[in-house]
């Protein structure tokens, strides 16, 4: 059932509605867009900086714009998304909260996910005394593309701290969602996120 | 010569319009001709022609060459472009390159005769705008029996073109491609082009523009506005590349002749252009760059002028140009995203300044390849 070989992109799909703007940060070669074009019939724009990347995604029949996303969203206006979502690339960004900021400024809700630093075998690894190399965690520390280096109990507080409302969360282990302490067994982590105060809807 | 990827030898047309043309400005042509190429094949459902529209000293001549002798010399400027299997595949695309109004390349214009006076229009030949050379080109497609153009594609002032069909024609356009250009002219943008212009109008050879009758072209301000462009061409990197302060005579001589090695660059380009450009031409096509603006009759507001448009879009920019910086381009991309037009953007990599629309970076030609293919005929 599982397209692209991407458990995440069902999830994600089910929180769009057909129709949807979906503006996509860090779109690599615009797989999950193309996927949501074709389930969703969404009008999708995907951000990617990688020349590589850009020329795939125009070939995936998927909308690219080659901006950089450190120089943050302010060309974008707001409301003009129903979901700006960013797949695992959130820890690749300096400007975390100043960028969240803007995802929920230009769309109606966020969806953002991320590689999950505490879970177990990361534990396990730090503990050995070595930084975790993983399936969603493939680089070694001298060459990783990763900045910000968080876990899902930090990521739910800084939500809590900044004001910005966990519609849902999920998280997976070896493609499998995982209910029970999802920091200790989740290796990714999905978010719905959305502004306090509006709406809840999917 | 037989490169397979060349479109091979080609000859010019000639299409005649004896109809008046209202232009812009208020006044009209009389009739015109407008010279053009085409290459590739019509197909049976007229829904494979792709128009080339040509920057400030470009023609009607995008690819192929004239003469099989000398292929690279006489070589149509975006013929790393177009042709078969290139990015704008001739194999796919019916392509048509034509030569606008008031060029110096065979369409009318000032070096034409004006037929109330027998004589060259001259500087009595009517400013024209990007919106006339579209509403001409228009014509043209009509003649050629080109009901919608699968797409417009142009840098620079040639980008301008392709966007201002885009509003004019918004049910004739599927897509357009827009590389290296900008919604509108900066006032640094106007003022690199009056310097231009004051160096031709000031030369005492251009007799008020009817030079033609003196026998003597303002050549000395031509070269002068040339030299003035070609710094606005280059990037600040590049110049420092190719050029640096090198020596001519690697020591230093007190005089005003040739130096440093970038003034016998910039004089060889000036002597160059000046041989065989018209100066009536370069004023004329520095002012239908200056008038550009879209969005002057929506009270600057880009988004609604933009409104109109029913085209997806593709539109490139170069990291070094400053002429037309990637700003420029990104202005008309959010004012296409307000619109909920279909856009992808490439921001590409490339030291060679405003000119790099012309060379064939790799990541510049897989964008703008990987475009076109995708466009269903």
């Amino acid at each position: 059932m599982t397209l692209y070989g991407r458990f995440d992109f069902d999830c994600i799909a089910r929180w769009i509605t057909p129709g949807e703007r979906v503006l996509d940060l860090g779109c690599g070669d615009g797989a999950l867009l193309k996927f949501l074009q074709q389930e969703k019939a969404i009008h999708g724009y995907g951000v990617e900086l990688d020349p590589g990347n850009v020329s795939a995604c125009i070939a995936n029949g998927v909308n690219v714009l080659q901006f950089d996303l450190e120089r943050g969203l302010s060309g974008f206006e707001d409301d003009s998304f129903d979901h700006v979502i960013m797949s695992l690339s959130l820890q690749t960004v300096r400007h975390t909260v100043p960028l969240l900021k803007e995802m929920l400024r230009v769309g109606h809700e966020a969806v953002v996910s991320f590689p999950n630093f505490a879970y177990k075998p990361h534990r396990e690894a730090i503990a050995a005394g070595h930084m975790p190399v993983s399936k969603h965690l493939p680089y070694d520390w001298y060459d990783s593309p990763n900045v910000r280096f968080f876990t899902i109990a930090d990521f739910d507080a800084l939500c809590a701290e900044q004001g910005i409302q966990v519609r849902e969360r999920v998280a997976f282990a070896e493609g499998v969602e995982v209910s029970e302490d999802p920091n200790l067994n989740g290796e990714l982590a999905l978010y719905r996120l959305g502004r306090l105060g509006s709406g809840t809807g999917v | 010569m037989n490169d397979p990827r060349s479109v091979g030898l080609v000859v010019p047309q000639t299409a005649r319009f004896d109809k008046v043309l209202e232009l812009t400005s208020g006044a009209s042509l009389p009739g015109f001709e407008l010279v053009y190429e085409t290459y590739g094949t019509l197909n049976a459902a007229r829904s494979n022609a792709v128009l080339v529209c040509h920057a400030l000293s470009g023609s009607h001549h995008v690819a192929g060459f004239y003469d099989a002798e000398e292929p690279e010399k006489t070589a149509g400027w975006w013929d790393n472009l177009v042709g078969p299997g290139k990015p704008l595949d001739t194999n796919k695309f019916f392509v048509v390159g034509v030569n606008n109004l008031g060029s110096c390349y065979g369409s009318t214009g000032p070096m034409s005769v004006n037929p109330e006076t027998g004589k060259p229009y001259g500087a009595d030949f009517p400013l024209v705008t990007v919106a006339d050379w579209v509403k001409a080109q228009a014509w043209l497609s009509d003649r050629l029996g080109i009901d919608t153009w699968a797409a417009v594609v142009g840098g620079s002032l040639g980008g301008m073109q392709a966007l201002e069909w885009t509003l004019a024609y918004p049910e004739r356009v599927r897509h357009g491609v827009i590389i290296a250009s900008a919604p509108k002219l900066s006032a640094q943008n106007i003022a690199f082009n009056e310097v231009a212009r004051q160096a031709i109008l000031s030369d005492p050879d251009f007799h008020g523009g009817h030079y033609y009758e003196h026998g003597v072209v303002p050549r000395n301000g031509l070269r002068l506005a040339r030299m003035v462009g070609h710094i606005t061409y280059l990037s600040d990197d590049q110049m420092a590349e190719k050029f640096g302060r090198q020596l001519r005579h690697g020591e230093h001589r007190f005089n005003y002749d040739v130096e440093f090695e970038i003034e016998s660059y910039l004089r060889y380009q000036g002597d160059k252009f000046a041989g065989f450009f018209d100066a009536n031409t370069y004023l004329l096509t520095t002012k239908a760059l200056d008038y550009f603006d879209p969005a002057f009759a929506y009270g600057g507001d880009l988004r609604a002028a933009l409104a109109r448009a029913k085209a997806d879009f593709f539109v490139a920019s170069f990291t070094t140009d400053w002429r037309f910086a990637p700003e420029r381009s990104r202005e008309i991309v959010y004012a296409l995203l307000h619109n909920g037009r279909k856009v992808s953007y490439a921001e590409v990599e490339c030291d060679a300044g405003h000119d790099s629309f012309l060379l064939d970076s790799p990541h510049y030609h897989a964008a703008l390849g990987a475009y076109l293919e995708g466009i269903v005929l």
